[in-house]
């Protein structure tokens, strides 16, 4: 394997300290070394560059069922779109819901290594793992629903945190998961009589169990096991005016709970696209919606082990993908654009809408606006990261953008004076007018890769350019103490970087990519101690009520995961 | 003592069954005896050990007769085909695996083709109705727990998929259908008196081609409006009554087949029968699925999806994906003479096309990969047949409702015999030899 050495580069690490510094970063057998111990390297010329560790996405619908129903049902979504490979490259296509390679590209181009597909639905694992395996370049974990999983309901009902632990550790094994997601805890399930959970104290049609009991269990749940992701949760209520107060009832499950494991992870709850979560007021209309983003953050700037992504809106036309199955319903009805929905027997929803988030309008701009906030009211970088919950709020391809928003005031004036038709009235509704903080290179750092890599308990592996980490290095065309006049430079440079080194292999060279590299599918294996009640549980479900049979439910084989990455932990103690 | 191999899937139609035991010879090389699957699923694991079973690849000669040749030779023979070929169509897809699919995408990527499978002659309208609007759907284990309200529209299970109702639709007792088929209100929609017409507690015998019509009056019922008193061959009366059923329910899913993707409107009946339960949602909660044939069609529509963008009807051959249904697609590409090459996998259109593009088909350079003699084999330059998916190699399947499934291997195949895979995977290699020649 070739050493590679970056150059006279400006480095930024929060995890060592790291601030713009010239440092040069070596890499030998896959792995950062210091700059020592390279013989004979390949040099890479970082000269007026700015080099970090490569950036890892903690949530993103980028492969799986409701992912390629958004492509398949959106011909529109390629159109004057789709590129002939060239080179390496094979055949693209798609803005909102790219391709499977599409995705690899960006991802690669924007300095990615590794990214987290935010909603498995256990029983369509196969199918996300096949297009995980298609998906070449970065690594890639995937995170089972579990908020609405008819086991996990029935045993909540009774706290039963042990045979809570005992199931999500034989879902995991049996779908290569790698954390726990909950996605409208409740209400998923209550879809599947056509209702829904809207606060946290809503009761489950017949499973007699609230959201609360749900986050809070799964939660425990989550740290009994110790697995090296925390609990993820998508919150009751999501996108409704006035919701604010139900995202603090439900981070509040959280209070006083201690984080568990091996992995350096510091937070027990992470709510994910935060903006959709943080609005006041009763409607849209601009007479009363109002931002709630400070008061959510603030919340969680007084606590210690709670966590976000942003979810910030692009305002692009893009396609809603969501677990949520009731708030897709709800989606379609305001826009009554076309409306996919699949109910997943035992376990979970997910619908999807094609959504045009209008800058000529005050929403679009309020939640544009809010899911900067998120950004800006954090004190510790560290728990906030940046996501476009892609494609929810905005296409994947987006990320460098809004990186240039949360960077630059300048930036975000220019949008509120000049492409928001409602700027001043958003301005009112909202805090963006009070905020003229700008987050710098080594912020960004924090939030794109230190953050995020952490409280996915892979700050092992990802997120710094410690020695011993993964050789996985992006390099950007940004000067940081040239380019700073323009803020469109930051977004350019962000979408393409100079190289990117993977697992120590060149991928991205002078912009181009140039290897499909060597991917890995990230899963957790969890053993716990032998439970008869849980498998009996389990055989009986399957036997009664489930439409596979149980051997035919376990994803196995090299098809699947052909290169699979266990992560153990052991919860037998 | 014969050996038993459980939880087998059947690599048959859109309904998957993933419960078969097939009973094995002690040494394990011949299959005995299906348990579990329909007739029609376990002639097809039976038949598969057919003793004048082809092995080996066939060219045609000149004088119509036929040669065997190695699997390097055809797959050469194939490859070249393929490369030369300006606009080749690789048709079929249907009843394969996934992994197979994925390396005929690498194929027809390579060579520019025109990909196309047998949702053409199928559903592919209904690929085009949810284009339009969507489609509000639920897996076949959700109908079954929760589904108290059943429609068949244009489809004939119990012929078609003949598990469908034992296993998914109307007999099984589910967490909330604890009573089973007395659980469940059945209407079957159908100008014929079909057998599955025969069980249903509602018959509503439609006047041929009037489907659209008839989903239109529901919609003007289900909202409580005023209709004609005749609709379709159908009093108001009995509209009314169904409107009612629907609404009244817990839980309502349509079904629906060939009887109403084919017949007059096309696509714009499926359209208006999602809207029929996307209206329904308003008031209760209701799914729609479509009754997919051959047992992974659906997967094919999937693995392009991801790879493409799109389901069907693919165009390659400008070396980026282009999809236009009604000139991508397969019969009106040979009707209009646009093709000079024709590769078949899994699928028959020497019996499902129109003979107007059989004919075409007959003229052109062709491969036909296929375990069987088929009447496509039989007009095409080149038979390849192969093991069978399901039976004698493993690989992915997705379900009528998408849900993926790992169909197993049961018996080797024949002696010497490839699997579509690896073959794929020969002409794969052999075209980009070719490539990197030229
Ligand atoms: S219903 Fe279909 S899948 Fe099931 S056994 Fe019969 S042919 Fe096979
Ligand atoms: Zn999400």
């Amino acid at each position: 394997m070739t050493d590679y050495l970056i150059k006279n580069g400006f480095v930024f690490d929060p995890v060592q300290g790291i601030n713009g510094d010239k440092v040069d970063v070596a890499i030998k057998d896959g792995k950062i070394v210091d700059a020592g111990d390279v013989t004979n390297p390949t040099i890479i010329d970082a000269t007026g560059m700015t080099v970090m560790a490569a950036a890892v996405d903690i949530h993103a619908h980028v492969a799986g069922p409701k992912v390629n129903m958004g492509r398949n049902f959106r011909p529109e979504d390629k159109l004057f779109n789709c590129t002939a490979g060239s080179g390496m490259k094979r055949m693209e296509g798609g803005f909102s819901v790219p391709t499977v390679l599409r995705t690899a590209y960006l991802y690669a181009r924007m300095g990615f290594g590794f990214s987290m597909e935010a909603a498995m639905p256990p029983l369509y694992a196969r199918h996300t793992h096949e297009e995980i395996r298609d998906t070449p370049i970065i690594d890639q974990g995937a995170l089972p629903v579990f908020g609405n999983n008819w086991f996990v309901l029935e045993y909540l009902k009774e706290n039963e945190i042990e045979n809570t632990a005992a199931y999500i550790a034989w879902l995991l094994n049996q779908t290569k998961g790698f954390g726990v997601k909950c996605v409208n805890p409740g209400g998923t399930e209550s879809w599947g009589w056509g209702l829904n959970c809207e606060t946290v104290d809503d009761v489950v049609p017949y499973f007699d169990v609230t959201p609360r009991q749900i986050v809070s269990g799964l939660i425990e749940a989550n740290e009994y096991l110790g697995l090296p992701h925390c609990m993820h949760v998508h919150g009751n209520s999501l996108g409704e005016p006035g919701n604010y107060g139900i995202t603090l009832d439900t981070l509040k499950i959280a209070e006083g709970v201690k984080p568990q494991n091996d992995f350096g992870r510091e937070v027990v709850l992470h709510n994910t696209h935060l903006q959709f979560h943080c609005y006041g007021g009763e409607s849209y209309a601009s007479k009363s919606f109002e931002s709630k983003s400070k008061e959510v953050v603030n919340y969680i700037n007084s606590v210690d082990n709670i966590s976000y992504d942003l979810g910030v809106v692009t305002l692009d036309e893009t396609t809603t993908m969501t677990a949520d199955g009731p708030f897709e319903h709800h989606l379609s009805h305001m826009n009554n654009l076309k409306w996919a929905n699949t109910d997943v027997e035992l376990e979970t929803g997910s619908g999807i809408v094609p959504f045009i988030y209008n800058p000529k309008t005050f929403i679009a701009g309020a939640q544009w606006a809010i899911g900067l906030e998120c950004g800006l009211f954090i004190k510790d970088p560290m728990r906030a990261y940046i996501t476009t919950d892609a494609p929810n709020a905005g296409p994947l391809c987006r990320y460098p953008r809004v990186y240039k928003w949360l960077m630059s005031a300048k930036a975000r004036d220019d949008m509120l004076d000049n492409t928001l038709k409602y700027g001043d009235k958003i301005r009112e509704r909202c805090y963006i007018g009070e905020l003229d903080r700008e987050i710098s290179l080594y912020e960004l750092a924090m939030m794109t890769r230190a953050g995020p890599a952490k409280t996915l308990g892979l700050s092992h592996m990802f997120g710094s350019l410690k020695p011993g980490l993964e050789g996985d290095v992006a390099v950007y065309p940004y000067n940081p103490e040239t380019d700073t006049d323009d803020p469109e430079k930051i977004e350019y440079a962000f979408g393409n970087a100079a190289y990117l080194i993977k697992g120590g292999k060149l991928i991205v060279k002078e912009g181009e990519i140039v290897d499909m590299g060597n991917k890995r599918t990230f899963w957790v294996n969890a053993k716990v101690n032998e439970n008869p009640m849980v498998e009996r549980d389990i055989s009986e479900k399957f036997r009664r009520y489930y439409t596979v049979t149980q051997n035919n439910y376990t994803v196995e084989g090299p098809h699947f995961v052909p290169n699979p990455y266990v992560i153990e932990v052991d919860a037998t103690k | 003592m014969a050996k038993i191999v459980t939880d087998v899937v059947c690599p048959f139609c859109g309904t998957l069954c993933d419960d078969l035991e097939v009973a094995l010879s002690d040494d394990g090389k011949e299959i005995l005896e299906v348990y579990n699957a329909c007739a029609i699923g376990a002639t097809k694991f039976l038949h598969s050990q057919a003793s004048d079973r082809l092995t080996r690849p066939q060219k045609k000669q000149e004088d119509g007769s036929w040669k065997e040749v190695t699997y390097d030779e055809a797959a050469d023979y194939t490859a070249k085909m393929l490369v030369d070929a300006k606009k080749p169509l690789m048709y079929g897809w249907s009843s394969t695996s996934c992994s197979a699919q994925g390396v005929g995408a690498e194929i027809g990527e390579e060579v520019g083709a025109c990909m196309d499978n047998t949702a053409t002659v199928c559903h592919g309208s209904t690929l085009i109705a949810v284009q339009d609007v969507g489609v509000p759907s639920a897996t076949l284990g959700e109908i079954a727990n929760r589904a108290d309200r059943v429609v068949f529209w244009g489809c004939n299970p119990a012929h078609a998929h003949p598990r469908h109702m034992s296993r998914y639709s109307i007999f099984p007792r589910g967490f909330f259908t604890g009573k089973g088929s007395k659980s469940r209100q059945m209407i079957v929609v159908d100008p014929r008196n079909t057998d599955t017409a025969k069980m249903a507690d509602v018959h509503l015998q439609l006047e041929q081609g009037h489907d659209y019509e008839l989903l239109s009056a529901i919609r003007v019922a289900i909202r409580g409006e005023k209709l004609p008193d005749v609709v379709a061959g159908i009093s108001k009366e009995q509209i009314y009554e169904v409107a009612d059923t629907l609404k009244s329910g817990r839980f309502a899913v349509i079904f629906f087949g060939m009887g109403v993707t084919h017949s007059l409107g096309k696509n714009h009946n499926i359209d208006i029968a999602i809207s029929v339960t996307r209206d329904l949602n308003d008031y209760t909660k209701a799914a729609i699925v479509p009754m997919r044939g051959h047992y992974n069609v659906t997967g094919s529509g999937q693995v392009w999806g991801w790879q493409f963008g799109f389901p069907f009807c693919l165009d390659l051959t400008r070396g980026f994906a282009r999809y236009n249904p009604g000139d991508s697609s397969s019969n009106d590409l040979l009707v209009r003479d646009e093709l000079d090459a024709v590769f078949v996998l899994g699928s028959d259109p020497g019996a499902h096309f129109p003979v107007r593009s059989v004919k075409k088909i007959a003229q052109l350079p062709s491969v036909c990969i296929d375990p069987h003699i088929t009447p496509t084999s039989a007009v095409s330059k080149m038979h390849v047949p192969v093991a069978f998916v399901g039976v004698e190699v493993g690989g992915c399947a997705y379900r009528m409702d998408n849900v993926p499934i790992e169909t197993k291997k049961v018996v080797e195949p024949p002696e010497g015999m490839l699997t579509d895979e690896e073959f794929l995977q020969l002409v794969l290699n052999r075209v980009r030899e070719l490539k990197g020649a030229a």
